[in-house]
C-alpha cells in the first residue's frame, strides 16, 4: 500500500470509530461502560501523546502527572471563575500545557536525558505544592465540581464525556501519525539514535525536542482537562498523582514506540486489564502489575508487544517493502 | 534571629543526614552514570527492613541496619548486572529503557511495601528516641544528633574508601577512564559491579538514619528523589565531598523554609533547587 | 554568494582558534587556510588536537578564541546543523550511524534536513550516492547489520546527502584492511574531483601521502609542519612527534 491509501484506510478507520461511540452513547442505557470506557480512552491519549516525546526522541518523561494535573486544573480554574464550556476547558489546557512544556524543554533539553527525566519529577511536585497552596481552587482539601446541563445529543453527562475523551484519543493519534510520518518524525528518530550526528546531518536537534515537548504537553494536558467533569471533584493528590505517569510510561513501552499503534494497544490491554482488576482485586496489586509488566517488557522485548508481533519493525513502515 | 539561628543549626545536621542518603546516588548516579532513579526505594526498603528488626526482635536500629547492609550489597551486586546486561551492554535506545527499568523497580518495591506493611507510617523506638537537649528556648532531639553523627561517619568514611583505599581509586578511576583501566588488566564491569554494591549496601545505614529522624511511609521514596538527586547534582557528579557541602546547603534551606513559611511548600524545596542547579549550573555548584 | 572574487577566496578560513578543556590547552592558536577543491590532509600523534580541530570546523565544540569563517561567513558561533545546512558534512572517527534505520533513510536524514526537496527526488539522489559508494544493494538494510567497511562507507555517504562543499573525514580508514583502505581512498579521491573540497583525518600515511594536495601536522595543539606531503613528512619535527625520540 502506498502512503496515499494508508491514509485513507486509517481515516476512514477514524471515521468508523467516531460513528461507533456516538452512536453506543445514543443506544446503551447503562452508564458503566461509559465510565469505564473513558478511563481506557484518556490512557490512549496519553500513552500516545507520551511516546511522541518518550518514544519518537527518547526522552523519558516522569512528568505525566504534572502536565495532567495542570490540565486538570486548568479546566477547574477556568471553569470556576467564568464557568467556560469543556471545550474551551480543554483548549486552555492544550495551551498551558503546551506553554509548560516549552519551558522545561527550554531548561532542561539541552542535557542528558536522566536529567530530563528528573526534572520533569521536579517540575510535577512543585506545581502540585502550589496548587495545594491555592485557596481559589480548594488546596489541598480539593474542590467539588457541579456538572452543567448535559448538551444534547448526548442524554447523560458521562456519555458526553466519553465521547469528548473519544475525541481526545483521535487527536492525540493522527498528531502522533502525523509526526511519525513527517520529516520532524525522521529527525526525532536520527536524534534518538544520535543526537550529535544527527545535528551534523542538519537536523535542528533543539528545535524538533522542543516541538515534541510541547506538542506531547498539549496533548497530555487536553486529555486531563475532563477529568474533574468526570469525577466531579478535583483534589491535587489524585489530579497529579504518580501513577499517571507510570502509566503512560508503561503503557507506551509496553505497546512499542517505533509505532502510533504501540502505544494505542498497550493502553487498550493494561487498560482494559487494570479496569478488571480494579473490579476483582485492589488497586494496589494494579500498578504492581504495571510495574511488573513494565520491568518485563523493558528487559526482554525492548521493542515492546509491536516488536514481538512483527520483529524487526520499522518507525516508518510505509515506503519500501 | 534565634528562630532563624535554630533553623540553620537543625539544617546543618539535616543536611549531614541527607548527605548520607544521598552519597551511595553520588556513587551510582555520579561517577557510574547509572540512571538510579530507584536510589530512594531502596533506601525506604532499607528503612522498611530496619523497621522490622526492631519491632520483632527488638534490636536497634542502628544495629539492624548494619545487619541488613551485606544483603543490600547483594542487592546492588545483583541490580546492576541485570542493567548492565539488559542495557549498558547494548547501545541505541537503550538509555531509555534503562531509565524507565529504575522507574519500574522503584514503583514495585512501593506497592510491595504497601501490600506488606501498608500505608501508615511506621516508626522505631530506642533510647535515644524522644528525648532532647535543651539550651534555654532552644532545643535539639537526640535523635537528630545521632543521625548527624552516623551520618558525618559515613559519609566521611566512604569518601576515605574512595580516595586511599586500591579499589576505592580503581572505581573513581573507572568513572574517568574506563578502557585505560581495560588496558591496565583489570576488569571495569566487575569494579563497577563491586561500586555498585557499595553505593546500595550504605543505603543499609542510611535507611536506618531515615527512620531513626521521623516516621516513614512507603510513598516516602518520591520525596527523597528529589532531595537525593538535588544534592549529587548540586554537588558535581561524583564528587563526595561536594556531597556533604551540597546537602548542607540543602538541609538548611530546606530547614529555613519550614521555619518561615511552614511545612507545606518544604517538599518543593529539593525540587525547586534541583531545577535551579539544572538551568543554571548544570556542572554543579563545585564543579568546574 | 558566488561572486568572481568569492570564487578566489578561500572556502575555509580558521584564524587564531584556541580550545582548552579545564587546564588542558587542546588547541593553541591555529591558523588555516583551505582552498576551494583542496585535497587536505590533517595529520598528527593521537591526542594532538586533530579530532577538537574538526570538532570546531564542524561545530561539535565551540572554541574560546579565534574564528572559523566557511564561504566568508563567519561560522563560530553557529550549532552543527546550521553548519551542515551551509555546506559542511563530516564522518566520525567511530561510526555514529542512525541505528534504528535502514541504510537508505539514514541518508534521508541529511536530504530532509540538510538539502532538502521534494521526497521522490530525495529517494533518487539517495540512491545515486548508494550506488557512488557501492552500497546500492544495502539501501533496504538495517544499518546495525553493516560490517566495518560498510559502516565507514555509509557515513561517507550520508555526509554527501548533506550535499556538501566542505567533507571531514574523521579516520575512515581506521581498522579496515588495505584493499579496503585502497577502496575508501579512492572514493574519497573521486569525491574531490568533483568539487568538493575534502579534509582527511589519517593514521595510514601512504593514504594520506596518496590522497592530500596540502598535509598539516598537529603536535600537542600546535601545527608543526604546513605544506606539500613530502615536505611534511620529511620535516624532523613530524618524524619526532610520530617516531618519539
Amino acid at each position: 500500500m502506498n502512503k496515499r491509501s494508508h491514509s485513507i484506510a486509517f481515516w476512514a478507520a477514524v471515521a468508523v470509530f467516531l460513528v461507533a461511540v456516538l452512536t453506543m452513547t445514543q443506544i446503551v442505557r447503562n452508564e458503566y461502560p461509559f465510565f469505564a470506557g473513558y478511563v481506557i480512552l484518556q490512557f490512549i491519549a496519553l500513552a500516545v501523546a507520551w511516546s511522541i516525546l518518550g518514544g519518537y526522541a527518547g526522552y523519558v518523561n516522569f512528568g505525566t502527572n504534572a502536565f495532567f494535573g495542570v490540565g486538570v486544573y486548568t479546566a477547574v480554574a477556568l471553569f470556576k471563575a467564568t464557568g467556560a464550556p469543556l471545550v474551551v476547558q480543554i483548549a486552555a489546557a492544550a495551551v498551558v500545557g503546551m506553554t509548560l512544556g516549552f519551558g522545561v524543554g527550554l531548561l532542561t533539553l539541552r542535557m542528558r536525558g536522566i536529567f530530563f527525566s528528573i526534572a520533569t519529577i521536579a517540575l510535577a511536585i512543585i506545581i502540585e505544592t502550589f496548587v495545594m497552596n491555592w485557596r481559589f481552587v480548594g488546596g489541598a482539601a480539593g474542590i467539588q465540581i457541579q456538572r452543567p446541563p448535559v448538551m444534547a445529543p448526548f442524554d447523560s453527562y458521562v456519555k458526553m464525556l466519553f465521547f469528548v475523551q473519544a475525541m481526545l484519543a483521535v487527536i492525540a493519534v493522527a498528531t502522533a501519525r502525523y509526526i511519525q510520518n513527517s520529516r520532524i518524525g525522521r529527525g526525532l528518530q536520527a536524534l534518538r539514535d544520535d543526537e550529535l550526528a544527527a545535528e551534523c546531518t542538519g537536523v535542528p536537534t533543539l528545535k524538533l525536542k522542543l516541538i515534541a515537548c510541547m506538542i506531547s504537553g498539549a496533548l497530555i494536558s487536553a486529555a486531563g482537562a475532563p477529568a474533574a467533569m468526570y469525577l466531579q471533584y478535583a483534589d491535587p493528590s489524585s489530579a497529579f498523582n504518580l501513577s499517571y505517569s507510570v502509566s503512560a510510561l508503561a503503557m507506551a513501552l509496553i505497546g512499542g514506540t517505533a509505532h502510533w499503534i504501540g502505544p494505542v494497544l498497550g493502553a487498550i490491554l493494561l487498560g482494559s486489564t487494570q479496569q478488571l482488576l480494579a473490579v476483582t482485586i485492589s488497586s494496589e496489586v494494579n500498578v504492581l502489575v504495571l510495574g511488573i509488566m513494565l520491568v518485563l517488557f523493558v528487559v526482554g522485548a525492548p521493542k515492546g508487544i509491536i516488536g514481538l508481533l512483527r520483529p524487526r519493525y520499522r518507525l516508518r513502515a510505509g515506503g519500501k517493502q | 534571629m534565634d528562630l532563624l539561628l535554630g533553623a540553620v543549626v537543625l539544617g546543618v545536621l539535616l543536611g549531614c543526614f541527607y548527605a548520607a542518603v544521598s552519597v551511595g546516588l553520588s556513587v551510582s548516579f555520579g561517577l557510574l552514570d547509572v540512571p538510579h532513579v530507584a536510589h530512594p526505594a531502596f533506601l525506604v526498603l532499607a528503612s522498611y527492613g530496619v523497621f522490622q528488626l526492631n519491632e520483632s526482635y527488638d534490636i536497634d536500629p542502628l544495629l539492624a541496619g548494619l545487619i541488613i547492609t551485606p544483603l543490600f550489597f547483594v542487592f546492588g551486586l545483583l541490580a546492576y548486572r541485570v542493567y548492565h546486561e539488559t542495557f549498558e551492554r547494548r547501545g541505541s535506545d537503550a538509555a531509555v529503557r534503562g531509565i524507565a527499568f529504575f522507574f519500574g523497580i522503584a514503583f514495585i518495591i512501593e506497592v510491595l511495601i504497601i501490600l506488606q506493611f501498608g500505608v501508615d507510617q511506621r516508626s522505631v523506638s530506642a533510647t535515644y528516641i524522644g528525648k532532647a537537649w535543651r539550651f534555654g528556648e532552644f532545643r535539639i532531639p537526640i535523635r537528630q544528633l545521632v543521625a548527624f553523627a552516623v551520618a558525618l561517619a559515613l559519609t566521611v568514611l566512604l569518601a576515605v574508601y574512595l580516595s586511599k583505599t586500591f579499589m576505592g581509586r580503581a572505581i573513581r578511576a573507572v568513572a574517568q577512564d574506563e578502557e585505560a583501566l581495560r588496558l591496565m588488566g583489570a576488569n571495569p564491569v566487575r569494579i563497577k559491579q563491586f561500586a555498585f554494591g557499595i553505593a546500595t549496601a550504605v543505603l543499609g545505614i542510611a535507611g536506618a538514619l531515615l527512620i531513626i529522624v521521623a516516621p516513614v511511609e512507603p510513598t516516602l521514596d518520591r520525596a527523597y528523589i528529589g532531595r537525593t538527586f538535588c544534592v549529587v547534582v548540586m554537588a558535581g557528579l561524583g564528587s563526595i565531598s561536594g556531597t556533604l557541602i551540597a546537602a548542607i546547603i540543602l538541609g538548611v534551606a530546606e530547614s529555613i523554609v519550614l521555619t518561615l513559611f511552614g511545612a507545606s511548600w518544604a517538599p518543593a524545596i529539593s525540587f525547586a533547587m534541583l531545577l535551579g542547579v539544572l538551568a543554571v549550573r548544570p556542572q554543579g555548584l563545585l564543579g568546574r | 554568494m558566488t561572486t568572481l572574487a568569492a570564487a578566489d577566496a578561500p572556502l575555509l578560513q580558521v584564524g587564531t582558534l584556541t580550545k582548552t578543556f579545564g587546564g588542558f590547552t587542546a588547541l593553541d592558536n591555529i591558523s588555516v587556510e583551505i582552498r576551494k577543491g583542496e585535497r587536505f590532509g590533517l595529520i598528527g600523534p593521537n591526542g594532538s588536537g586533530k579530532t577538537t580541530l574538526i570538532n570546531c570546523i564542524s561545530g561539535a565544540l565551540k572554541p574560546q578564541v579565534g574564528s572559523v569563517v566557511f564561504c566568508g561567513e563567519n561560522i563560530t558561533q553557529l550549532p552543527p546543523h546550521l553548519r551542515a545546512r551551509r555546506g559542511i558534512a563530516r564522518s566520525f572517527q567511530i561510526p555514529r550511524p542512525f541505528r534504528s534505520m535502514t541504510v537508505l533513510e539514514n541518508l534521508m536524514v541529511g536530504l530532509d534536513f540538510a538539502a532538502a526537496g521534494s521526497a521522490a527526488a530525495e529517494e533518487e539522489i539517495a540512491m545515486s550516492i548508494l550506488t557512488r559508494m557501492g552500497l546500492a544493494a544495502k539501501a533496504a538494510a538495517p544499518s546495525d547489520t553493516l560490517s566495518q567497511v560498510e559502516l565507514r562507507k555509509m557515513e561517507l555517504a550520508r555526509a554527501m546527502a548533506v550535499r556538501p562543499k566542505l567533507l571531514i573525514s574523521d579516520e575512515a580508514m581506521a581498522g579496515l584492511s588495505s584493499s579496503e583502505v585502497d577502496e575508501v581512498l579512492d572514493l574519497l579521491i573521486s569525491l574531490g574531483e568533483e568539487d568538493i573540497t575534502i579534509i582527511m583525518i589519517e593514521h595510514i600515511m601512504q593514504a594520506v601521502m596518496r590522497f592530500s594536495e596540502r598535509v598539516m601536522c598537529l603536535d600537542a595543539g600546535k601545527i608543526i609542519a604546513l605544506g606539500a606531503p613530502s615536505e611534511v613528512m620529511a620535516n624532523k619535527r613530524v618524524q619526532e612527534a610520530y617516531l618519539g625520540t
